[in-house]
Formats: structure tokens, sequence, C-alpha cells
């Protein structure tokens, strides 16, 4: 069975005020259906860049995207970007309406099953109390439910997080990561997940690409991840392998 | 090795059950005080007793007439019919002025925010253009639309167009690069996306170059038909205040402005405060 999302040699360049710079150079990976794949690196590796250029934000000057064997030329809502901004919520609309609107913009769904849909999802991320709510009266935690509610509703072939538990405080954040990994088990979808945390990595992921900065080229791929316990100390010790990977150029370097 | 032990403490529980104040009931002269209508309306109770007072010292009804004088005047004039009649002549000439500059400025703001040649459009043009005062282009205005509403909606159109069209292309400029990576997410793009994303995202730059724009043409309007008076039979209420300034009823002309001045405060307060507290203060975009 061909990869759900194939990403093979791309390299992405972007133009500052000054100067062209590379972002990532000839990266590869590929991402197969309930996989959660994981981008990992420092900043500056442009895991980031990647994940828009996934998006269809960016257009690669090397290499190709192809997802369920399509090449990606645009935003599309196959691929439901979830940020790590607050602000990525519709301050104009409810709860229920930030869910139900890009059901209705793409005409997915007619107005009442969109609803039926979206109180559905909500409730699978535990915000059955705030439907109506409008989002500045939500806590950051609630937020990002929200947005992640959002993007499961449309069920799209695969899920795009960058960073969205960064702005969290330490306990929301636990809790969020571990809400996301109850609806994996019970739907089984398809995310790519950006992040800056090893820990946060190892919690998420099943497979996680490692990136090296400037430019972010791929250092290693870690696979079953999902076989580390914390309980036992594995995750642990992974922890301090991939650290040492990833930081083992710069200590050198000094 | 030590280990650490949880000593609990039920604190919480001990005090709910003895006083422990978490909500107090306002007053009603607070939560009188905490209405901003309230608080408006006392200060214009403040300023008509100053009015009432200083023109009772003057005691020169021909320069300045009492407050008193001027709410007989107004009543007389609303009584026979003149005061709303020239006011709604006055109002109609403004809507149809104020519509087409609204839409002129949506026109160029949707131009100016879909191509860069359009940006640079609009900041030329308006740069060029806002400063220059409506009033000015008048003369002009009566030679190409003769003496008629068609002058008084040309200097509208150019009192509206360009605040509203400054507002609310920066209103668009300042919608946050997630929440326009979230619209394209969902295949949005074109006019769509501008109704769709641009506009609710912006409303707040928006509504202020509406309230602007008003203001502006109200303004301008009643200076224009002070200056050229009369158009098409029915003057409006600039040219009452005229017309009375002629017949040295001062009370009237008081009486015109007050009207003027009470129209304003009426679209501002009631108008432009429940659009704002059904959308941007709904939304916690604007407090």
């Amino acid at each position: 069975m061909p990869a759900l999302l194939d990403v093979s040699g791309v390299t992405l360049r972007y133009k500052t005020s000054s100067a062209v710079v590379t972002a990532t150079e000839r990266v590869g990976f590929s991402v197969d259906r309930s996989d959660r794949f994981v981008l990992l690196g420092p900043s500056g590796c442009g895991k980031s860049t990647l994940l828009k250029a996934v998006g269809g934000y960016l257009k690669p000057s090397e290499g190709s995207m192809r997802i369920n064997g399509r090449d990606i030329t645009g935003p599309g809502a196959d691929r439901m970007m979830i940020f790590q901004e607050f602000d990525q919520l519709l301050p104009w609309k409810s709860v229920l309406g930030n869910v139900m609107f890009p059901l209705l913009m793409t005409r997915r769904l007619p107005r009442k099953e969109a609803e039926q849909r979206a109180r559905a999802y909500l409730e699978k991320v535990g915000l059955t109390r705030v439907v109506d709510a409008y989002p500045h009266t939500l806590s950051g935690g609630m937020k990002q439910r929200v947005a992640i509610a959002r993007g499961m509703a449309m069920e799209p072939d695969i899920l795009l997080m960058d960073e969205p538990f960064a702005a969290l405080d330490a306990l929301t954040r636990r809790t969020c990561q571990d809400e996301l990994l109850q609806l994996w088990d019970e739907t089984r979808f398809t995310v790519l997940f950006v992040t800056h945390s090893i820990a946060e990595a190892i919690k998420i992921g099943n497979r996680i690409l490692l990136l090296s900065p400037h430019p972010g080229r791929v250092k290693a791929e870690v696979i079953d991840v999902d076989q580390v316990s914390s309980e036992d100390g594995s995750a642990a010790r992974l922890e301090r392998q991939i650290h040492d990977l990833l930081f083992a150029g710069s200590a050198t370097a000094h | 090795m030590g280990e650490a032990r949880i000593l609990i403490r039920d604190d919480a529980v001990a005090a709910s059950q003895a006083h422990g104040e978490v909500e107090r009931k306002l007053g009603v002269a607070e939560l009188l005080w905490n209405d901003g209508f309230v608080r408006k309306a006392v200060i214009i109770v403040v300023l008509a007793a100053i009015w009432e007072a200083y023109g009772t010292l003057l005691d020169n009804p021909l320069l300045f007439p009492t407050f008193h004088d001027t709410v007989l005047a107004l009543v007389d004039r609303v009584r026979d019919g003149t005061i709303p009649l020239r006011a709604w002549a006055s109002l109609k000439v403004l809507f149809m002025g104020y519509a087409a500059g609204i839409t002129l400025a949506a026109i160029l703001t949707i131009v100016a925010i879909s191509t860069r040649i359009g940006t640079d459009f609009l900041e030329t043009v308006t740069a060029m253009f806002n400063p220059l005062p409506a009033i000015a282009l008048l003369p002009l205005a009566l030679i190409w639309f003769g003496l008629g509403n068609g002058s008084l909606v040309f200097v509208l159109i150019h009192s509206v167009l360009w605040p509203v069209a400054l507002n609310t292309h920066s209103g668009f400029k300042g919608v946050s690069n997630t929440l326009r990576m979230v619209g394209r997410n969902y295949g949005l793009r074109g006019f769509p996306y501008v109704v769709r994303i641009l506009i609710p995202a912006g409303f707040g730059a928006i509504l202020t170059g509406l309230k602007i724009g008003w203001a502006f043409a109200w303004r301008t309007l009643i200076a224009a038909e002070l200056v050229f008076g009369v158009s098409s039979g029915q003057g409006g209420l600039g040219w009452f205040i005229f017309e009375n300034r002629n017949l040295l009823d001062i009370p009237a002309v008081f009486a015109g402005l007050l009207t003027v001045i009470l129209i304003g405060l009426v679209v501002e307060n009631l108008i432009f405060r429940t659009i704002e507290r059904n959308t941007v203060q709904k939304w916690g975009t604007q407090s």
C-alpha cells in the first residue's frame, strides 16, 4: 500500500527582505495511515516551514509532496491545520460556529448534519458545556481543544499540528496530550505533529523524524516510539539518546 | 533517603461553612452609575444647566438664547412640522451619499487587497484626497451637477469614501496571519475569503471608519446646505439655520443646531453603539 503522505527530496526556500533562506534541504519522509508522525528538532530546523509546505502554503523549490497520490498544489481541507496561536479560532463565531465553519464553507455537509457532527466532536474533546460561548471567554487549553475538534470534525486525510500545545501551561499541556492520545485511540486519525520538545515527541508519536538545523536536514528517524513506556524508564532513556543525537554536533562545535 | 509527606488541610471546607463572602450584590446607585448611558445623560444635563445659567446671565436672546428658549423654539418648530421635514430632507440626501460612498470604498479596498498595484493606488489616492475638504469641491460640483442633490451627493461621497476606505484597508491589513491561513485552509479565496474572513476579522477598524465617515458626511452636508442653500425646492437643516439667521430668529437657529446635535447623538449612541455591542464587544475583539 502506498504511503498516505509522501515527501521526497523537498527543499524549501523563503525570501526575507535581504536574503533567500534555505529552511530545509532535500528532506524526505513518508507517513502511513493512522501514523502519529512527529517532526522534531531545535528551532531553525525548518520543521514548521515543512509543515506549512505540506499544508500547501509554500511551494518547494525542489522535490515533490504527494497526499493520497495527488500532488499538493495549495491549501485544502483534506489537510486540516491546527496552529499554536490561540487566535486561530474565529472570534466572531461561537464554539459551535467555529467547528461548523469549515464543514459549511467546503460544502461538505448541509447545516443540520454539520451541527450534529460538530456537537459530536465537541463532546469528544469534552466541551459540551461551552458550545455557545465565544472564543474570547475560553481558556487557552479550551481554545486548543476547539481547534482540535474543528480539525477532526472535517475528518481530513491528515491533521497537521504546529506545536499546538506550546503556548499552554505545563499542567494543561499534559492533559491535552493525554486527550489527544485518547482521541487517537478512538478514531485512529493520521497526524503530522511538529514540536521542539523531545518529551512531547516521545509521548505523542509512534514515529519521530529528527531534523538538524541551518538548513534543516534529516538526521534520523525513530520508529516504534509507542513501544517505550515511562514506567520502566525506557522513555527517559530514549529521551536521553535523542537529546545526545540532536545536540552532539553543537557540543563539539563550541 | 527521606520521603515527602502530604498534610491535608481543609481550610476551604471550613471557611465556606463560616462566612467567606464570594459575591456581593451592588447597590442601586452603583448599578446606575455603571451604566454608560446614565453617566452620559448626567453630563448632558450638566451642560444644559450651564447653558441655561449663562444665557440667563447674559440676557441677550439675539446673541445667545437660553436653553429654555431654544427648547421652546424647537418644540414649536417640531409641532408645525418644519424641523422634521427639513431633517428628513437632509437625511435623505445623506443616506444616498453615505451608501454610495461605502459602496465605492468597498470596491476600492477589495481591489486594493487583491493586488499590490491596487494597494499602491488606494494609498496614493487617499493620501491625495483625504486632506481635501469636501466643501472645497462644492463650487466645482455645482458646475458639474447643477443646483441639486447631485452636487450634494458628490461632495458627500468625497467625504465618506476616503476615511472608510482607509480604515477598512488598515482593518484588512491588521488581520492576523493565522486567521488568513485558517481561511485559506478551508479553500476560501477571492470574494468569499473577503466576506467570510477579512471583513469580520477587521470589523473593529471598519466600524471606526463608518463612524468617522458618518460624522464627516453629516458635517459636510450641513455646511454645504449653509453655503449654497436650498436644493430642489426643499431645503435641509443647514438651510433652515441659514434662513432663520437672516430672519434674526436666533432661538430657531439654536433649535436647528440642537437638532443637528441630537441626530448625531442618536446615531452614535443608538445605532453605532448597538452594532458595537452585538459585534466587536460580543466577540471580545474590542472592549
